[in-house]
């Protein structure tokens, strides 16, 4: 087996017999606008509560497309809703209820 | 006057009484169920409102003024104001007066339900020369014209609303359709056949011409009996089908407007006080011209008029989306003429299903304890050991300084926090900056999303800093915290100003002197600062000393919405700039320079999509600051 110099890292490999995408499938259903996102990051750079601590609607689309439930609603859970980064968010997604819906479906 | 029909009675009162004693029976069992879902606490409040004679004295007053002579809509449009108080306040007259008849001259038919309403039927007129009666002969046909007038203005409203104001109506249902063709038959039946029986009854002005008039070619006394049957039957249907239709405000309305002053909230979105409110809302549909969204007409069914239908029928799917989507921007609970608070229910129905969404507001403990976190929301002279407990807290020696609190928004929007902090630094005024480095959310966003739970740790959060502070003034920038400030923090003795109340108190003071040369300008009344805090004089003076300032289309309570609410949680980007647009276009109808605001919110909201500048209030003071005290 000749060596390539590169590997998938560990963090980023999604196992395919945990990935629950019936949840994430749910919820592209009732927020489509989830899959707008271009990871710009500036819902995080504005964010109230990333003040005190990790709070990135950023990380959580990221991580619920990998499948990783409870790292996107720890980073969510502060969330104080306040809504800047709705008004922030250059592809007009309604991250305010998308927090919401998250929150709901995964909780 | 005496008494024609021995007994008095006959069968045609039947379909009457059938109507009165269903809606009797309907009404007593409504009450026992209402105030059995009314929270303890406020049942012995509502009956403790009933012997106060302070209160007992605005319950007559509010129920005279609403209820019956409607002056809230006189005020809106004097046609669609006589309209409706034609009918509701000549109606009332009608029954009080006929009752005055009955213990008068038939004393003896004293506690029949039916009696007053058929009185004519029942009597009959002892000579032709005497006048007894003849006065409240005359009162009668004067209160039934009236009524006669309002029903003719109804009909026409029906083909040409904008004649009284309204570009919109609501759509009845079946039930409003038969209560209203009801409504609309039962004074002319009446009419028709009090004129029939005016040659031996007697009549005035409008009965007596009238049965003159017949009496040439329906000279027939048999004509009598069956218009008063039709009379009958058109009011024992109105009964029968008043509970399921709009008309059902007619008895709730009253009842609401004791609930309300005796000082009850809505609890739960659809039991106690939220169903008198439901059940009080007449659909008039002002509500549908007032609402922001409906500048777009895919969204007439959501409008709060449409919302309290389907709360009525229980619709829970239209009732959620109604209420995510509502912009809560007030302006159809303040120009309702019920007063119904459509926003207060919408929050409680989002509260039943947010309130249970998990959150951990840990860090804002966290953040407050640790001095190594603490620093960055701290004031400047707040130390550390001031902010490790309540205790100690309290212990802040007060100052004269005031606190200015940013808020999250104004974050957004450093124009703001720039121009503010230069007047404050111009009219010599020390402050101390709660969140110069961001703080915490004032806890409205959570409310308005119908999350109490986590808003309350915010708030209990928020409170402790500002008490912590030793200000005894707080200015805000934001309208948004303003409101929650002022309604849900516990923060007696520090007053709460906005900073165009604030900027207000400088410029009559003044500490600070303003150049008029700021051009022509409007000012947006945003939703949070006008109908939400009641602050419409303020800006308006402060901007009236600083240039050429034009009228809005709308204007005061009725300022439309920027369509950047926190309320809405579902809108979606199109509609909101759609809602942008039309406030937009009504507030440049004068063609102003500039649009002034004083909520960042609505800055942001509208520099997006303004095709002239949009600035700040303290932006446009700072800028024509001209001399220094």
């Amino acid at each position: 087996m000749g060596k390539f110099g590169f590997a998938l890292s560990p963090s980023s490999r999604i196992n395919l017999d945990t990935l629950d995408n019936v949840k994430f499938a749910h919820l592209i259903e009732i927020e489509p606008d989830v899959l707008k996102c271009m990871a710009c990051g500036s819902c995080t750079a504005s964010c109230t509560a990333g003040k005190f601590v990790k709070t990135s609607m950023r990380s959580a689309i990221l991580a619920l497309q990998n499948g990783r439930n409870e790292e996107a609603i720890s980073l969510l859970k502060s969330c104080l809703l306040c809504g800047k980064c709705t008004m922030v968010c250059p592809r007009a997604i309604n991250t305010r209820h998308l927090i919401i819906s998250i929150l709901k479906v995964y909780q | 006057m005496r008494e024609r029909i021995a007994g008095g009675y006959d069968n045609f009162v039947l379909p009457f009484m059938i109507g009165m004693t269903f809606i009797f029976i309907y009404l007593f069992i409504a009450l026992i169920r209402l105030f059995a879902h009314i929270p303890p606490k406020d049942r012995i409040k509502f009956f403790k409102s009933l012997v106060n004679p302070k209160i007992l004295y605005m319950n007559c007053r509010d129920i005279l003024m609403d209820c019956l002579l409607h002056v809230k809509i006189f005020k809106r449009n004097l046609l669609l104001g006589y309209m409706h108080a034609s009918i509701a306040f000549g109606w009332f007259m009608l029954i009080v007066v006929g009752h005055i008849e009955m213990w008068l001259y038939v004393p003896q038919r004293n506690g029949l339900l039916y009696y007053p309403v058929f009185f004519r039927y029942f009597v009959k007129q002892e000579g032709d020369l005497t006048l007894k009666g003849a006065f409240f002969f005359f009162l009668m046909d004067f209160f039934l014209l009236m009524v006669l007038s309002g029903v003719g203005l109804a009909m026409y409203k029906r083909f040409r609303s904008t004649a009284m104001g309204m570009r919109r109506t609501t759509k009845p249902c079946f039930a409003d359709r038969v209560a209203l063709a009801c409504l609309w038959s039962i004074f002319p039946l009446r009419l028709l056949a009090e004129s029939f029986t005016a040659g031996i009854a007697g009549g005035s002005f409008l009965t007596k011409p009238m049965y003159w008039l017949f009496a040439n070619f329906l000279s027939d006394d048999t004509h009598i009996l069956p218009t008063w049957w039709a009379y009958s039957t058109a009011l024992g249907l109105f009964f029968l089908a008043l509970p399921f239709s709009r008309y059902m405000h007619i008895p709730t309305e009253a009842f609401l407007i004791l609930l309300r002053n005796a000082g009850l909230k809505v609890t739960k979105p659809r039991k106690g006080f939220a169903e008198a409110e439901i059940y009080s809302c007449s659909s008039c549909g002002i509500c549908i011209d007032a609402c922001p969204m409906n500048i777009q007409k895919k969204n007439l069914p959501f409008s709060s008029v449409y919302f309290i239908r389907f709360l009525r029928r229980h619709n829970t799917r239209k009732i959620n989306q109604i209420s995510d989507k509502c912009l809560m921007c007030g302006k159809c609970v303040a120009l309702c003429p019920v007063g119904i608070e459509s926003c207060g229910i919408k929050r409680a129905q989002r509260g039943t299903l947010y309130n249970s969404i998990k959150h951990d507001y840990s860090y804002l403990a966290a953040a407050h304890h640790t001095p190594a976190g603490a620093p960055e929301i701290l004031p400047d002279n707040i130390t550390p050991a001031a902010m490790m407990g309540t205790a100690t807290a309290v212990a802040a020696p007060a100052t004269e300084k005031v606190l200015y609190f940013a808020g999250c928004m104004t974050h957004l929007t450093t124009s703001i926090i720039k121009n503010l902090t230069e007047i404050f630094e111009s009219s010599g005024t020390e402050y101390v900056f709660a969140d110069k480095d961001g703080g915490v959310c004032c806890g409205r966003p959570l409310i308005l999303a119908g999350r109490e739970d986590a808003a309350k740790e915010v708030i209990a959060k928020n409170t402790e800093l500002i008490r912590s502070s030793g200000c005894k003034k707080v200015v805000l920038s934001c309208p948004i915290c303003l409101k929650v400030l002022r309604e849900e923090y516990n923060l007696k003795g520090i007053e709460l100003v906005h900073h165009t109340q604030f900027i207000n108190t400088l410029l009559s003071q003044g500490k600070i002197k303003v150049a008029k040369g700021a051009g022509s300008m409007v000012y947006h009344n945003p939703c949070e600062l006008g109908r939400g805090c009641g602050i419409y004089r303020e800006p308006l003076n402060v901007l009236e000393q600083l240039g050429e300032l034009k009228r809005a289309a709308k204007e005061g309570k009725e300022s439309i919405c920027c369509g950047g609410s926190l309320g809405s949680l579902t809108l979606s980007y199109e509609d909101r700039g759609k809602i942008t647009q039309g406030s937009l276009a009504a507030l440049t109808v004068n063609n102003p320079e500039r649009i002034v605001t004083a909520c960042p919110l609505c800055l942001k909201t509208f520099s997006d999509k303004s095709d002239r500048p949009v600035v700040d209030i303290a932006q446009i003071v700072n800028e024509n600051i001209c001399s220094v005290r």
